[in-house]
Formats: C-alpha cells, structure tokens, sequence
C-alpha cells in the first residue's frame, strides 16, 4: 500500500514530510520530525507544548495502535449514548481524560479522539477555549480562588496571594485565581478540587494550606454545603 | 410579605431526597394536573402567570414557550444551569437543597415545549451541584417520573445532566448551545432563535434554573393566582443573592416590588458600622451601577428599567464609601476581557483596550480625556456584537464613569502627580 511509505511504522501519518525514507533513520530514533514551515510561528516560544509533531492532529487516531484504558473508554462511550450526535460528549469526555491523565496531555487527546471518531486537532481546539480543561501540565491538585468583584471587595485578591505563598514549593498544587466561581455568599472563598469553602479567614490561611497539603478534608465547619440558608422565612415551620 | 415558595422550609433534612421531596407534594398532583392538561392550556397557564425569565433578560417565560413549533419533530428543552453572572448563586442553593424541584419544573417545562428530551447545562465548577442533581435523576428515573410515560400520561421525556468547563460565555444561550453540541462556546447570530432553531437545529426552549422550578407553583396554584404575587409587570416571588459589603450576604426569596433599601439594609443589614453604600450593581456586575441615593427604587423589572439600569439575575452586590470606584470598574472590566470569546471584534478590542485604559489611571499615566475615550469605547461596543456580553462590560463601565466621573477624575490628578514627584526624586537621587 502506498500510504505505508507516509506512516512512521506505527500506522500514524507524518506530518511535513515529503520522502519520510530520508527521514527515516530519525524516527527509528525518536526524535521529533521536522516542521514543514520552520520560518513562520514555529520560533514562538512554547509553541509545541501539547502537540507532538510525529501526529497528524488532523486524522483520527488508529484504535489498533491507540491504547485507551478501559476504564475511560467505558466512561466516554458511556457519555456519547446520551445525546443525539456524540461529538456532544467533547467536554465531558476530555474532563474524564484529564482526571486520568493530570492534563489534557497529546496522549489524553488521542485517547479521547480514538473513542470518539473525531481529530485530536479538534479537541485540542475545544480544550483551548474552557477553563477548566489545562492545555499544559500542572498540578493534580485544584485550588481556584475567585478574586471577582464580591469576593475582591472581602480579601479574595489576599487570600489568593496567602494561599500561593503557602503553597508555592508543592508542584502538586495547581493554584490560580478564577472568574466568580458563584459562592459570593461565603466570600472569600475557594474551592479545592471542587469542595467550596468559605469565608476563610486570613488565621485560617496555613491550615487551609496544610489541608490541600495533607489532601485532608478542606476546613470542614466551613464548607458550602455544610451551610444553612440566611433568609429569615426560608424555614419557619407554617404547617 | 409573602411566604417563600422556593425556599420553604429548604434546609429540611434530606429535602434532596425523593421521599421527603414526595412527602412535600412534590412530583404529586401538580405534576399530574400539568401532564393532563392539553399542551395549549399550560403554555396559556404559564402566559397568564406573568412569568418572567429569572436568567438575566427577563423575557416572559410562557411567550418563549408558545414560540415552539407544533408537530412531530425532535425538540429540546434545556435547563441554563451556568450561572457564571458576577454576584449570582441563586440557582446553586436551588440545586443543591431541592433538585426534585427543579426535575419537576423541566418535566412541565418540556410537556408545555413538546419537548422528548432534556438537558441540564451545568457549570463545571458546580461539581457537588451536579452530583447532587445526577443522584436525583436517577432516583426519579428508577420511581419512573423520568422516562417513558410518565404518570401514565404517555408523555416521554429523557434527562441528562451536562457538565460545562469554565467559560461565563456559555451562560449566553446560544454559545451554551454550541458547548452542548461539543464545541468551542461561541455564540451564534440570531435570528434563528433557538425556539426554531437550537440544539442539533431543532426546536430548543431554553430556561433558567430558577424560571423552570417555579412552573410547579404556577401549575399548583393557577397562573393567575401566581399574578397576585408582586407587582404589574413583575409577578412572583424571585430569588436574589445579596454579596459584598454587607452584613449577611446570602440568598433571600423577596415578593417583587419590594424596596431595594429593605432588601439591602433590612434582610442583609447593610454595610458594617458607620459606612453607607457608596453604589451598588441591582442585577449583577452586568448592570449598569446604582447609588445610595437609588436605595428607595422598587425592586422590579420596570422600575429598575427606568432607571436606566436592570433586574438581570437578581444579584445585588454592595461596595461602601471605603471602595475605590476605579478598582471596581477595573475588576469589572478585566473580567469581560478575560471571557470574552473573540468572535466579534467590538468586544474583543473595546474590552481588551477599556481595561488598558483603566490600567493607565492605575499607574498615573492617564489624563481626564481618557475618561472620554473609555465612554466612546463604550458606546461603540453597544449594540454592535452577536451577543450582549461586550454590552455587559460596557453598561457598567460607562454607568461608573458617568456616575462618579468627579471621582475618577481627582484619582487620575492624585496618581499623576504622585508619578511626577516619583520621577523628579529619582532624578534628583541620580542628579
């Protein structure tokens, strides 16, 4: 078969390679292919970070040379049965392939690509545009402190910088400051890997920290969900 | 005042529960008179309710819901549970302690559309929300409440919950249309509307978390008897959360209408001890600002029009005197920039440049004729992009300016001359 001669031995197409024979002793030594166009772009710093050239992100992964665990194959195949035309399940599906991976690394999105039938160009295109969904690799710990203007008018900006001096040395940690994360009623708050806490005091800064630390229970007499309604007729007895 | 409807009795223990829910009357002959009426009579129900959408534009939610198309064809109905407006948690302590409720409203929301399936559009952020409300779906589907025909009205309805990843666009409802579809979250122009074309180009309604889980008290109660509560125009009880500088912030079911002072001072006490409200957003950080001289407006939709501003999602957010009205407008605006989608260049450039202008009064370069500019860039993002959230930046910045332009102007005379004694000692260190 023609197409044989444009693959790197392991079915997958070069991308930018005129005569991949010329290039062939490099990728029996695994080192990245040349770019097509080194001239325009390819200078920017980072500009590779989450794609590896050997791929063609413009072609569907081969599921015979694409090992996806089964855990993650089940859980997304899962989610494409509920909607009418499975690409619905992208997001869901590379936050699935993140809590996996750390990240939405190459090896995620090819995962995730495989499964679906779509090109990894486009998910790492969907992964750009969310929050939430990290195109780089961090830390497998969560903590988003929203710095929006309730909380900013109650310390959120403090507590953001109290919490990253604390936990500046633990790589694990990925810390950032978030857009209303919708908890303006427990300002200033965080949540870690999605628990809400909140108001938390500037005292109670480096026990927070040595919680996320620890991977202990965040503050738990300050959790949201912990919290009861302020309205004074939210629960009077009329019955 | 009126007693809560949503919020009655919400921290009952295990009101997340199908049973206690049921006990409550929940998914009980409400639901069974809404699923025997014929479609028109509840979409008339609804109309006569005077509903209006509790999301942020305020549109009537029986109109919305009579725009569907008759026929067979495949409909959609899905439930915007982004919430992301600044200042807005409403729909989260909805979720959190009453999700039946909510399952409830969608069943007659989509019984009143036509619609045979159904979607939560969640926020991401919201994790334990959505786990919550998954748990609660399949407790309604396992007592067969969701699925095929329902209450043996022969009604079919599916229900899944969709969790988003973090972009405030996708509160918007056409953009949150195409995260749905698995897309990257921009909005689409309209028309088509949704309600011809939406989700997969079928027939989508689209509502509120909090629209939708008061159609059970409509159906209950009747939709005109639902039109006593309030005031013309702004029917209904409505949940507003209160944040900022106030003693207790939290969420409060308020019968429309009532005046925004006792909403501010009388049920969450106001600013701390010898302050006063300097200015205050009446519907979130969307709306053009309020100040302490606005606190005798009714709060309701027409009256908070008038006054140049919006009801929006009912957020309040409160700064006192202590507050830098250009720290507020800079958040503000940063905000904007950084959710802007960049589809329409208005928006795209009017926030990126508003928030470099607001950067440059920070560090004392700028001078009152860039006020004039800020308000130019303003006026020009208006109006002139596919969706409003260029507008939402906009609204507020330019009300701020307007409002408190004395202020501004003193802080750019302030900084500047601090830079300037900066230099001249620099230079006189050196010299």
């Amino acid at each position: 078969m023609s197409s044989e001669a444009h693959t790197n031995g392991h079915g997958r197409r070069l991308v930018g390679v005129s005569d991949p024979n010329e290039l062939g002793q490099k990728v029996a030594a695994n080192e990245p292919t040349p770019v097509r166009d080194p001239q325009t772009g390819s200078r920017v710093p980072g500009w590779d970070d989450a794609v590896d050239l050997r791929k063609d992100p413009a072609s569907i992964p081969d599921p015979a040379t694409t090992p996806v665990p089964d855990a993650l194959r089940a859980e997304i195949e899962d989610l494409m049965t509920r909607y009418p035309d499975r690409r619905s399940a992208s997001i869901p599906a590379l936050a699935a392939a993140q809590r996996l991976h750390g990240w939405c690394s190459p090896e995620a999105v090819e995962q995730v690509a495989c499964v679906m039938r779509l090109t990894p160009g486009y998910l790492i295109a969907v992964a750009g545009f969310y929050d939430m969904l990290e195109t780089k690799p961090v830390g497998r710990k969560t903590v988003y402190v929203c710095t929006n203007i309730s909380c900013s008018l109650r310390g959120g900006d403090e507590l953001l910088a109290g919490l990253k001096d604390e936990l500046a040395d633990d790589p694990d940690v990925n810390i950032r400051g978030f857009e209303c994360l919708g908890a303006c009623d427990i300002a200033p708050m965080a949540s870690i890997d999605g628990v809400y806490v909140g108001p938390v005091d500037d005292a109670e800064i480096p026990t927070l920290a040595q919680h996320i630390r620890d991977g202990a229970d965040p503050l738990p007499e300050k959790q949201l969900v912990k919290r009861r309604s302020v309205d004074p007729n939210a629960n009077e007895r009329t019955s | 005042m009126s007693a809560n409807l949503i919020f009655h009795n919400i921290d009952e223990p295990g009101l997340n529960t199908l049973e206690v829910f049921q006990r409550r009357g929940g998914y009980g002959d409400r639901l069974k008179k809404a699923l025997q009426m014929p479609r028109e009579a509840l979409v008339e129900e609804l109309k006569a309710s005077g509903l209006r959408g509790r999301g942020g534009a305020g549109f009537s939610m029986g109109m919305k819901a009579s725009f569907m198309p008759k026929g067979a064809m495949d409909k959609y109905l899905v439930c915007n549970a982004d919430e992301s407006e600044p200042g807005t948690f409403k729909d989260r302590e909805l979720m959190q302690k009453i999700p039946h409720l909510l399952i409830e409203g969608m069943i007659i929301g989509a019984y009143a559309a036509g619609a045979n399936q159904s979607f939560i559009f969640i926020r991401g952020e919201y994790a334990q929300q959505a786990d919550i409300l998954e748990a609660a779906i399949d407790e309604a589907k396992a007592a067969g409440l969701i699925g095929k025909n329902i209450l043996g009205s022969g009604f079919d309805l599916q229900m899944w919950v969709h969790r988003g990843a973090g972009a405030y666009i996708c509160g918007e409802e056409t953009a949150l249309l195409d995260a749905l579809e698995g897309k990257r979250g921009n909005p689409r122009l309209k028309p088509p509307f949704p309600a011809n074309q939406g989700l997969y180009q079928g027939p989508t309604l689209i509502n509120n978390v909090e629209t939708l889980a008061t159609t059970p008290f409509i159906v209950e109660m009747g939709g005109a008897e639902y039109a006593k509560i309030g005031v013309q125009n702004s029917t209904g009880t409505k949940l507003i959360s209160i944040s900022g500088h106030v003693q207790r912030p939290g969420n409060y079911e308020i019968e429309l209408g009532m005046k925004s002072r006792d909403i501010i001072y009388g049920l969450a006490g106001g600013p701390g001890e010898g302050r006063s409200v300097k200015l205050w957003f009446p519907g979130g950080s969307s709306s053009p600002v309020l100040t302490g001289d606005d606190l005798d407006l009714s709060y309701d939709f027409d009256t908070l029009a008038k006054a140049g501003t919006m009801l929006g999602s009912g957020a309040i957010i409160v700064a006192d005197d202590t507050t830098s009205v250009v720290d507020v407008a800079l958040k503000t605006a940063e905000f904007y920039k950084h959710e802007s989608c960049g589809k329409c260049t208005p928006c795209r450039e009017g926030t990126t440049w508003t928030v470099k202008m607001l950067q440059r009064i920070k560090s004392g370069e700028a001078t009152p004729m860039d006020l004039d500019i800020i308000a130019s860039v303003c006026e020009r993002i208006i109006g002139n992009c596919l969706c409003v959230l260029g507008d939402a930046m906009a609204m507020p910045v330019g009300s701020m300016v307007k409002k408190f332009r004395g202020e501004f102007e003193e802080y750019i005379e302030a900084r500047r001359e601090e830079s300037e004694r900066a230099l001249l000692a620099s230079v006189g260190a050196v010299a």
